[in-house]
């Protein structure tokens, strides 16, 4: 069983805090991404789990034992790194083999040369043989264990990294940014491939990434990070339809979030206005949470400036008359048109409009105030 | 349209040719400085040596005529020849894994501490810059037998010195250990440059693999990624090894009894000693052609380093 719990962690280059004080209990079995721009602090408080780094103060344990100062082979995680970070002298069935031979071998079977003389290796060559072999097949890789990471393209790369890591059946995989050297298409492609190895190899995934669609389609559960703090933890609907973080709000969901300063909401006939929280500053709401009306008897309006039409969706951006803000609303294509230069009412799904206080923090929404 | 294409097409290719007939006179001219130094200082010197090696010509002398392959057959037949000719293969034999291991040994020292790396790194280094002649007579005054320093500090510990240069056991392998000493500098800085190359994700990889000890590291990160310059450096020594003249003929002249002698030093006293130029020249092409073999390993293996991407 490999849960792992994080209480606490600090960690600062020199005066410079990186993480401040995170703590996260993710679930055995669990696959979860942390997510977070770059320089939030998730490479790090990954690196932290598998001991590659020491954190400042505050613990992590996997699977309920306490791993503080236990060095990265101790700990029973394995790392898929950015740059794959094969071993370029060696063949694919070296690299997979890699992480066995140091467990099983002994030192001095492990030397060049005289290895090999040393009893009992040969036997344990057999078995580290059929388990690479295994993995090479499962992730299909099996025609190329002959060949170097040089002669290889990205995405069989990665899959030589991600057979390293599993072939010595870890409880726990971290993932630094595994795909964002692949190119779009395969980037899709390996998404769904590391989620089925997760499905398969039914154990604890902790995978790093910025970008948001990585971490939505992949997680059971995303953490949000930004500034060395963990913003929210949640499956990703939740993130999506209930943010409790401005930053959140903006940072899950494409198109981005619509997001209007209070003081240009001009809307004082409509029910909505009078419910909004007196701390309210800002307020928000998702592209589909809108429909578009004309005549623009609706208050708030504004002028269409631009039609993005993705066939399965049309989306209209609408410049507000009363603010500088533009928003965006999802149409369906077989609605009626818009054209550019309209002006268009906006009529807001109170249930779905989100409010957020100075500090960017959630509040008074709206069907907590109706009760 | 079609027209005035095919009107135009022919004026343009004209004036393509022309300018193409331009490009390669300026390109001539752009290499001919090169190229006429090239043939000026190398090529035509080394013609002249082949030339020689078939003559009786010495130095200064007004005549000279063709004796065919006798330099050579009297080469082959000289003990002092190959007693150089192995020397020197012994010497660089010494040499080579010397400064390869000193310099590897020094940069992983250096760049293991993170204080005073600059200060290392130079102090290491100047034995490279200092010129060998000047370094050699320093070195002879160590290794004098009596007022040397090291039989001195041998002395302190109750061990009798010996004659370092002056006896046939010690004299070529004193000359190897100052040039050992002389020459790993350069192999460590190449070291350090190498290792500033090897990503950091790989060690990261090797230490979450299981591979986090000091001969796992060296063996599955840092040496196989320091493949190429290792090579580098390993052709580089060999071919400075080859060329060893300077402190043997300042320290021991190829003595006692041929025991330090090597190429070059032969070759220098038979051309400029006993002025017996044409023998010279002989020896010359011998040591020309081992120099060539191994400058197109060199390139061979240079061109190989691309298999790391």
């Amino acid at each position: 069983m490999a849960e792992i719990e994080l209480r606490g962690i600090e960690k600062r280059y020199g005066e410079t805090p990186i993480l401040k004080g995170v703590s996260l209990k993710i679930k055995d079995g669990e696959f979860l991404t942390l997510v977070g721009p770059s320089g939030c602090g998730k490479s790090t408080l990954l690196r932290i789990i598998s001991g590659l780094e020491d954190q400042d103060a505050g613990e992590v344990s996997v699977g309920g034992r306490p791993v503080d100062g236990a060095r990265p082979k101790d700990r029973d995680v394995a790392m898929v790194f950015q740059s794959y970070a094969l071993y370029p002298h060696l063949t694919v069935f070296d690299n997979i083999a890699l992480p066995l031979r140091t467990r099983q071998l002994s030192f001095v079977q492990r030397l060049p040369l005289i290895g090999p003389l040393v009893p009992g290796r040969a036997g344990i060559e057999r078995s580290i043989r059929v388990e690479v072999e295994q993995a090479a097949v499962m992730l299909d890789v099996a025609q190329l264990l002959h060949r170097k990471p040089g002669e290889l393209s990205g995405g069989q790369r990665q899959r030589v990294a991600l057979g390293r890591a599993m072939v010595r059946r870890p409880t726990v995989f971290l993932m630094d940014e595994p795909l964002s050297n692949l190119d779009a298409r395969l980037r899709v492609q390996m998404r769904t491939e590391i989620t089925s190895l997760h499905r398969r190899l039914g154990v604890t995934f902790v995978y790093v990434t910025h970008d948001q669609s990585e971490a939505m389609t992949m997680a059971n559960r995303v953490a949000v990070m930004m500034a060395g703090e963990l913003l929210q933890v949640g499956p990703p609907e939740e993130l999506y339809r209930d943010p409790q973080d401005l930053r959140v709000a903006e940072m899950i969901g494409s198109p981005k979030i619509n997001i209007v300063t209070r003081a240009h909401w001009t809307d004082n006939r409509s029910v909505l206005s009078a419910a909004l929280a007196p701390q309210t500053r800002r307020l928000a709401f998702r592209p589909e949470a809108a429909v578009l009306t004309t005549p623009a008897d609706e208050l708030p309006n504004g002028t269409v400036t631009t039609l993005e039409n993705l066939g399965s969706d049309i989306f209209v951006h609408v410049a507000l008359r009363d603010g500088p803000e533009t928003v965006v609303v999802r149409t369906a294509p077989d609605e009626r048109r818009f054209s550019l230069g309209c002006t268009v009412g906006l009529k807001i799904n109170a249930a779905r409009l989100m409010q957020f206080d100075e500090a960017g923090r959630r509040c008074g929404d709206i069907e907590r105030v109706a009760a | 349209m079609s027209l005035t294409a095919s009107i135009q097409n022919p004026i343009r290719s004209v004036v393509r040719r022309r300018h193409r007939t331009r490009e390669a006179a300026i390109g001539w001219l752009a290499v001919s400085p090169a190229s006429i130094l090239l043939i000026c200082l190398l090529f035509g010197p080394a013609a002249a040596v082949i030339l020689f090696s078939f003559t009786d010509w010495q130095l200064g002398a007004a005549t000279f005529r063709f004796i065919g392959t006798e330099n050579f057959a009297a080469l082959w037949a000289d003990p002092p020849f190959w007693k150089a000719l192995i020397n020197t293969c012994l010497y660089v034999a010494i040499v080579v894994p010397g400064t390869v291991g000193l310099g590897l040994a020094a940069a992983l020292l250096i760049e293991a501490s993170p204080g005073l790396r600059g200060f290392y790194r130079a102090v290491h280094f100047l034995p490279v810059m200092s010129t060998m002649s000047a370094m050699a007579v320093v070195w002879g005054t160590m290794l004098h037998p009596s007022i040397g320093l090291v039989n001195r500090v041998l002395a302190a510990f109750g061990v009798a010195g010996i004659n370092w240069l002056r006896d046939e056991r010690t004299a070529l392998l004193a000359l190897a250990l100052i040039g050992i000493w002389q020459g790993f500098g350069f192999a460590m800085v190449l070291f350090v440059s190498g290792l500033k190359a090897v990503p950091q994700q790989l060690y990261d990889a090797a230490a979450v693999d299981g591979a986090d000890g000091l001969v796992d590291r060296l063996r599955i990160v840092t040496l196989p990624m320091l493949g190429p310059v290792t090579m580098f450096v390993i052709i580089l020594s060999a071919s400075r090894a080859f060329e060893v003249f300077d402190s043997v003929r300042v320290l021991t002249q190829g003595g006692p009894n041929y025991a330090s002698e090597v190429l070059l030093n032969r070759l220098y006293s038979e051309s400029f000693d006993y002025l017996r130029t044409g023998y010279g020249a002989a020896l010359t092409v011998v040591y020309l052609a081992i120099v060539i073999a191994l400058t197109l390993a060199q390139a061979r293996f240079i061109e190989r380093r691309v298999h790391y991407s």
